[in-house]
C-alpha cells in the first residue's frame, strides 16, 4: 500500500543536502550540537525529543527517538511519562484557552 | 524455555547460522561483507597482538535460559570441560605469561571442577575473572559460599545485568532473575565486592534487551550506579556496555521478531574503523569445553576454529598461534558497530 509516510525515508534524512547542501549542513551541525551532552544530559534531551515528537506527531521522530531513548537506557515507564507530559501540555494548552472563551462568553452574555 | 539444541531448532547448527548471516548481509541487503569493510579500513587480514586474556569456556550448562544467549546455554546442555582438559589449559598457561584467565560458560560455577581450576590458575599467579550470572549464587545452597570463595581467590566477578529494573531484566533473562540478582549482589557486597578500596572487583555487563545498540557506556554506568544504590543499596565498580552479536538465540530472536534486516543494516552502517582496530579477538585466545582454540567466544559458538596448525590446547604453542590471522565473518559487525563491543565493553 502506498502511503505518504514510508519508514525507509527516515534513513534518507541525511540526503536532504542533495537539494541545498549548505543549509542542510548547517542544520545537521546545529542538530548535533543541540543533542550533545550539555547542561542537560543527552539522555534527558532524548526524552524531551520523544515527547516533542508526539506533540508534532512526526512518525519518523517517534520511531527514531523510541530507539534512541531505549539505547540511552530509558525505561518504558520513563518514555511513557514523557509522552504524558506532552499530552498534558497539549491538553492543558487547549483548556487554558477556555478562559478566553469564558471571558468572551461572559462579555457578550447578560 | 529450552535451548535451541534441545528444541531441535535449525539455528542450533552453526553452519545454518553462518549461511543465514551471509545471505542476509550480502544477498538481501546488498551490504559489503565484513572482509571488505575490514580491508577498507586497512585491517584485513586481522592480525593478533600479544595475548593478554586466556578465556576458557568450561561448559554450556547454565541455570538460566536467556533470550539473547550466544552460547545457547541452559540446564539441558551437558557439554562440560573435564579436569583433564582443564589440566591441559593449565599446562598451556604455564608456558606463557598471559596475565588474565577469563572463565565463562554457561554458568562456569556449575562445572564440578570449577573451584579446583580457579585455585590452580591462582597458583600459577594469574588473575582470574569469572563471568558469573549472579543468580547461580542463590540457585542452590551449595553455591551460596561462592562470594566467599571468590574473595579468597581474589577473583574478579563480571556479571550480566541487562537493566536496573525487574521488568526489563526478567523479559531478557527469565522470571525472577532480577530479584535473585539483587540478592546475589548484596551477598557479594557483604564480603567486600564493589566496595571502594577493597580491591574486590564487581563489574556489571549491560547489553540491550532488544534489537538496538547500547548507548554511551559512561551514561549507562551513571544510571545503573544511581538506581542500584538508591533503590537497593548496591555498589559495583564498572559497567561494560556490550552489543548483542547476531548469532544463536539472539539471531533466533531477531529473525522471529522481524528485526533481523534492520538490525544487520544498523550494525553494518555503524561500522567504526577505530572499534575494529580494538576488537577483543586481537589479544584473546578462547578455549572451548572440549579444548579447541578459537579467536573468541563467538567464533567458538560458530565452530570457527583458529586459522593455525595448532588448534587444540594440548598442542598449545603461543608463537605459532601468534602467526595466525583472526577468522572473521559477518557476525563480527557486532563488535565493530559504533563505539565497538568486547567482553570489556566499548572499544573506541
Ligand atoms: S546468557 Fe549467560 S546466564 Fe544467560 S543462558 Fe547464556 S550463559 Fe546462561
Ligand atoms: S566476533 Fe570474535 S572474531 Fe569477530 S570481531 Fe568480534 S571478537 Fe573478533
Amino acid at each position: 500500500m502506498e502511503t505518504y509516510y514510508n519508514p525507509e525515508d527516515l534513513k534518507k534524512f541525511g540526503q536532504i543536502g542533495e537539494f541545498q547542501k549548505e543549509l542542510a549542513d548547517k542544520f545537521f551541525s546545529y542538530y548535533g550540537s543541540v543533542f550533545a551532552e550539555g547542561a542537560l544530559t543527552a539522555r534527558e534531551k532524548s526524552l524531551i525529543a520523544l515527547a516533542v515528537a508526539h506533540t508534532v506527531q512526526c512518525p519518523y521522530c517517534i520511531d527514531a527517538y523510541t530507539t534512541d531513548t531505549l539505547e540511552k537506557g530509558c525505561s518504558e515507564a520513563e518514555m511513557m511519562e514523557a509522552v504524558h507530559v506532552a499530552a498534558a501540555i497539549r491538553g492543558g494548552s487547549s483548556l487554558v484557552h477556555s478562559v478566553q472563551m469564558m471571558n468572551k462568553a461572559k462579555e457578550i452574555s447578560m | 524455555m529450552k535451548s535451541l539444541k534441545a528444541s531441535g531448532h535449525p539455528l542450533a547448527n552453526s553452519a545454518v547460522q553462518l549461511q543465514s548471516l551471509q545471505s542476509e548481509v550480502a544477498d538481501t541487503l546488498q551490504l559489503p561483507s565484513f572482509h571488505q569493510k575490514l580491508a577498507g579500513a586497512g585491517l584485513f587480514p586481522l592480525q593478533p597482538l600479544e595475548p593478554a586474556v586466556f578465556q576458557v569456556n568450561v561448559g554450556k550448562m547454565c541455570n538460566q535460559v536467556c533470550k539473547h544467549c550466544h552460547v545457547d546455554a541452559g540446564p539441558d546442555r551437558q557439554e562440560i570441560m573435564t579436569r583433564e582438559t582443564m589440566q591441559q589449559c593449565l599446562d598451556a598457561l604455564a608456558r606463557t605469561t598471559i596475565p588474565t584467565v577469563d572463565l565463562t560458560g554457561g554458568a562456569p560455577e556449575m562445572n564440578p571442577d570449577f573451584r579446583w581450576f580457579v585455585a590452580e590458575i591462582r597458583k600459577l599467579g594469574r588473575k582470574v575473572m569469572v563471568r558469573c550470572n549472579l543468580t547461580i549464587i542463590v540457585a542452590n545452597p551449595k553455591y551460596q559460599d561462592l562470594p566467599e570463595f571468590f574473595r579468597e581467590h581474589q577473583v574478579e566477578v563480571v556479571s550480566s545485568l541487562p537493566f536496573y529494573n525487574a521488568d526489563k531484566t526478567d523479559r531478557q533473562r527469565g522470571k525472577g532473575v532480577f530479584d535473585s540478582s539483587i540478592r546475589a549482589m548484596r551477598m557479594l557486597n557483604a564480603v567486600g565486592y564493589g566496595q571502594p578500596d577493597s580491591g574486590l572487583l564487581l563489574n556489571l555487563v549491560y547489553n540491550p534487551n532488544g534489537a538496538f545498540l547500547p548507548g554511551s557506556q559512561e551514561s549507562l554506568k551513571r544510571q545503573f550506579k544511581r538506581a542500584l544504590l538508591d533503590e537497593f543499596g548496591i555498589v559495583f565498580n564498572d559497567l561494560y556496555a556490550i552489543t548483542n552479536i547476531p548469532i544463536s538465540r539472539y539471531l533466533d530472536y531477531l529473525i522471529s521478531s522481524g528485526n533481523y534486516n534492520n538490525y544487520m543494516e544498523k550494525l553494518v552502517n555503524s561500522f567504526n574503523p577505530a572499534a575494529a582496530a580494538g576488537v577483543m579477538c586481537r589479544n584473546t585466545l578462547s578455549i572451548s569445553w572440549d579444548g579447541f582454540i578459537y579467536d573468541c567466544d563467538f567464533n567458538q559458538m560458530l565452530d570457527l576454529k583458529v586459522a593455525s596448525p595448532v588448534q587444540h590446547v594440548r598442542d598449545f604453542d603461543e608463537r605459532a598461534l601468534n602467526q595466525r590471522s583472526v577468522v572473521v565473518n559477518q557476525h563480527c559487525y557486532g563488535c565493530t558497530a559504533g563505539a565497538g563491543s568486547s567482553c570489556g565493553g566499548t572499544t573506541a
